[in-house]
């Protein structure tokens, strides 16, 4: 012990200065090199969008400043250019979607990993992981064709009837609109989930469970109260990622939002995104006036999912550490 | 965004020249509504002439003026002209002018879905202005009624449902409106994306389309292309000599011929809502941008080239391709202004 941390110091200096170039022969060094360049542009590469996002809407932050964030006219014809209905879209389908997709596809997760025999749980994976990999234009023609008419037939009528005093269920039922965007993302955000989550449940150690058992446990018990909450950090990492996925998701989601750009407390309403708003009109935008509302609704995107990112982090720091703190105690 | 769109066009025209092997190769870009007919027409010029071949990238209108107006393309095709403002843009970047070069026409028309209505409807512009409006919001209003004496319109509320994304054929439609209703002009206006008062938005003409037959009561408008093309229903209009005309190529020639005779030297006009008891309203040309001065005389003369062959030979084209042939008076204008490129 004492012979090591002597050595150590004295050697590092010496190992450096001597062997750098017989580490750069032995491709030690060049691979530390090349790997730290590779690490290193990412955040370059984040760093420039961010550059890019900022100078690009150079326009829109001078004319409206805050109120860019607090008024909701979108007229390109009068210039007028407010983003709430966007980051409302934005954020309302995204919740609607982890409101359904969490508890479904953690519950999945928990019978593919712990209850399921291992043959159904690995084909059932397979099915999953496929399911991550579709296209999402294939997710909004389902969405079109099959949850939109859905919706208008049978969901909607129902929850009108049966909840229509909430505020959440009123007003005509179109088929399109927040809930089926919602719906439709739920059904995207899914797989990736019960996937993350299958994994990390089943990476946790089998003496965990051994040992809940062994207490007395019943293998509900030892699942619910010993694994999961092993498990928390990797599962709640999954909801993260489904939400990422949730927020930037175009595609699919202005195929069945409605297109529309209104604040509404129904979940009936059509709305808009950001992500569709600026898929939808980038092409066309003329005026630079219009086209850097377009590109300051790209950077409010990446600070929404900063922010989200930076919660879910904190969140994340938070419950391990009292996690921490309970086996301590 | 500007730089990777010109480096993709570079990188495009450099495979263009390869594979047309010593070839001229000139670049456009722009709207998608006549890409159909341009694509068809570069095809049969360069079976003409082998030694030009004309590479076509449909863009969409904006993208076409903003990348004539940025220099990455030889010229820009557009539903749209180019107002003053981009016309000073482009005078103050390149040191010369653009010229707009109808090529041929198309209309919008507006196509429903109603349970029970067989028959073609009639629509006033009073009926469209207010529906799209947000004012006459049931089927069996007065204003739609009145001009549909035979059909059984229901008294439901209307659902009404337009492009989502920015589109030269929303700025017709839209122009139109602002024509017929002073409301409209005042509130709304004309523009490939306004602020829409009420209504669902369908992602192109396919995702209008495929809105209004999934939404009983709807109304939307598409192109007449599309409209005949997937054989959907669509209503005729009431034209400014109060006759209600069925959207057709021969009606829409009918309002290109009723504007030529007050067709201004550059060509840009907006023909909806035009004269003549036969003109169906709501039609457009649509326009090739070409820059007024080339540096490369190779360029200027293969391009002058083919818009003669494009106005003359290249018109036969047009009806088997479900685009409206550009009326005589215009073609004569057109051949002339020709040699205002240098």
């Amino acid at each position: 012990m004492a012979t090591t941390t002597t050595t150590v110091p004295s050697a590092g200096p010496v190992a450096g200065s001597r062997s750098f170039l017989s580490r750069l022969r032995q491709g030690d060094e060049i691979a530390r090199l090349i790997t730290f360049l590779f690490a290193a542009s990412v955040v370059l590469v984040t760093l420039l969008l961010v550059l890019e996002l900022w100078q690009g809407s150079v326009l829109p932050r001078h004319k409206f400043g805050f109120n860019f964030f607090r008024t909701s006219v979108w007229d390109p014809i009068f210039e007028q250019f407010g983003a709430l209905p966007f980051i409302y879209g934005t954020l309302v389908t995204a919740a609607v979607s982890l409101l359904i997709a969490v508890p479904l596809g953690i519950g999945a997760a928990i019978f593919l990993a712990e209850l399921a025999p291992a043959r159904v749980s690995d084909t059932l994976e397979f099915f999953i992981d496929l399911l991550a990999a579709v296209p999402s234009v294939i997710y909004g023609l389902l969405g079109v064709f099959i949850v939109v008419p859905l919706m208008r037939q049978y969901l909607q009528p129902v929850l009108k009837h049966s909840l229509g005093f909430l505020p959440l269920f009123q007003g005509p039922a179109y088929g399109v609109g927040f809930l089926t965007a919602g719906i439709v993302l739920a059904i995207m955000v899914i797989p990736y989930i019960i996937s993350v989550s299958r994994e990390v449940l089943l990476s946790v150690p089998r003496d965990q469970r051994e040992a809940a058992l062994s207490l007395g446990s019943t293998r509900w018990e030892s699942t619910w109260k010993v694994v999961v909450p092993f498990a928390r950090n990797g599962i709640l990492g999954s909801i993260f990622l489904a939400l990422a996925r949730a927020l930037g998701e175009t595609m699919a989601v202005t195929m069945v939002i409605g297109n529309t750009p209104t604040i509404s407390a129904s979940l009936f309403s059509p709305g808009y995104s950001i992500a569709a708003v600026i898929a939808n009109e980038f092409t066309e935008a003329t005026g630079n006036l219009y086209l850097q509302s377009l590109i300051e609704l790209g950077l409010v995107l990446f600070i929404l999912t900063f922010i989200l990112n930076g919660v879910a982090r904190l969140l994340i720091v938070a419950t391990s550490q009292r996690g921490r703190g309970m086996g301590n105690a | 965004m500007k730089r990777i769109a010109g480096m993709l066009l570079v990188v495009l025209a450099v495979a263009g020249v390869l594979w047309a092997d010593g070839a001229l190769s000139i670049n456009g870009a722009g709207a998608t509504f006549p890409y159909p007919m341009y694509s068809k027409w570069f095809d049969e010029y360069h079976k003409k002439n082998a030694n030009i071949a004309i590479n076509y990238q449909s863009i969409g209108s904006g993208g076409g003026i903003k990348q004539v107006t940025e220099g990455t393309v030889d010229f820009g095709a557009s539903d749209v002209t180019m107002n003053d403002e981009q016309l000073k843009a482009y005078q103050d970047k390149h040191g010369t002018g653009i010229l707009h070069f109808p090529t041929v026409l198309g209309a919008v028309v507006p196509t429903y879905n109603i349970a029970g209505v067989e028959a073609s409807l009639n629509f006033t512009p009073e009926a469209l202005a207010g529906i799209f409006l947000g004012k006459i919001t049931k089927w069996n209003d007065p204003a739609v009624a009145d001009a549909n004496k035979g059909a059984k319109l229901p008294a439901e509320d209307i659902v009404v449902v337009h492009r989502a994304e920015a589109s030269g054929t929303t700025f017709i439609w839209t122009d139109y409106l602002s024509k017929v209703s002073e409301e409209w002009k005042n509130t709304v206006g004309a523009g490939p994306a306004p602020k829409w008062p009420v209504g669902l938005g369908g992602k192109g003409n396919e995702g209008v389309t495929g809105t209004i037959k999934n939404t009983p009561n709807s109304i939307g408008y598409v192109e007449l292309i599309y409209a005949e093309s997937n054989k959907i229903p669509y209503g005729s209009v009431k034209n400014a000599s109060g006759v209600f005309v069925k959207p057709s190529l021969s009606a829409v020639s009918a309002a290109a011929a009723g504007a030529a005779k007050a067709m201004p030297d550059d060509f840009r006009v907006s023909i909806t809502n035009a004269p003549g008891k036969d003109s169906y309203p709501i039609s457009s040309f649509t326009w090739l941008l070409i820059p007024q001065k080339f540096s490369d005389a190779a360029k200027r003369d293969a391009i002058k080239g083919f818009l003669k062959w494009a106005l003359a030979d290249g018109q036969n084209y047009a009806e088997t391709l479900s685009y409206a042939k550009l009326p005589k008076e215009v073609v004569a204008k057109e051949v002339k202004a020709i040699n205002k490129i240098e």
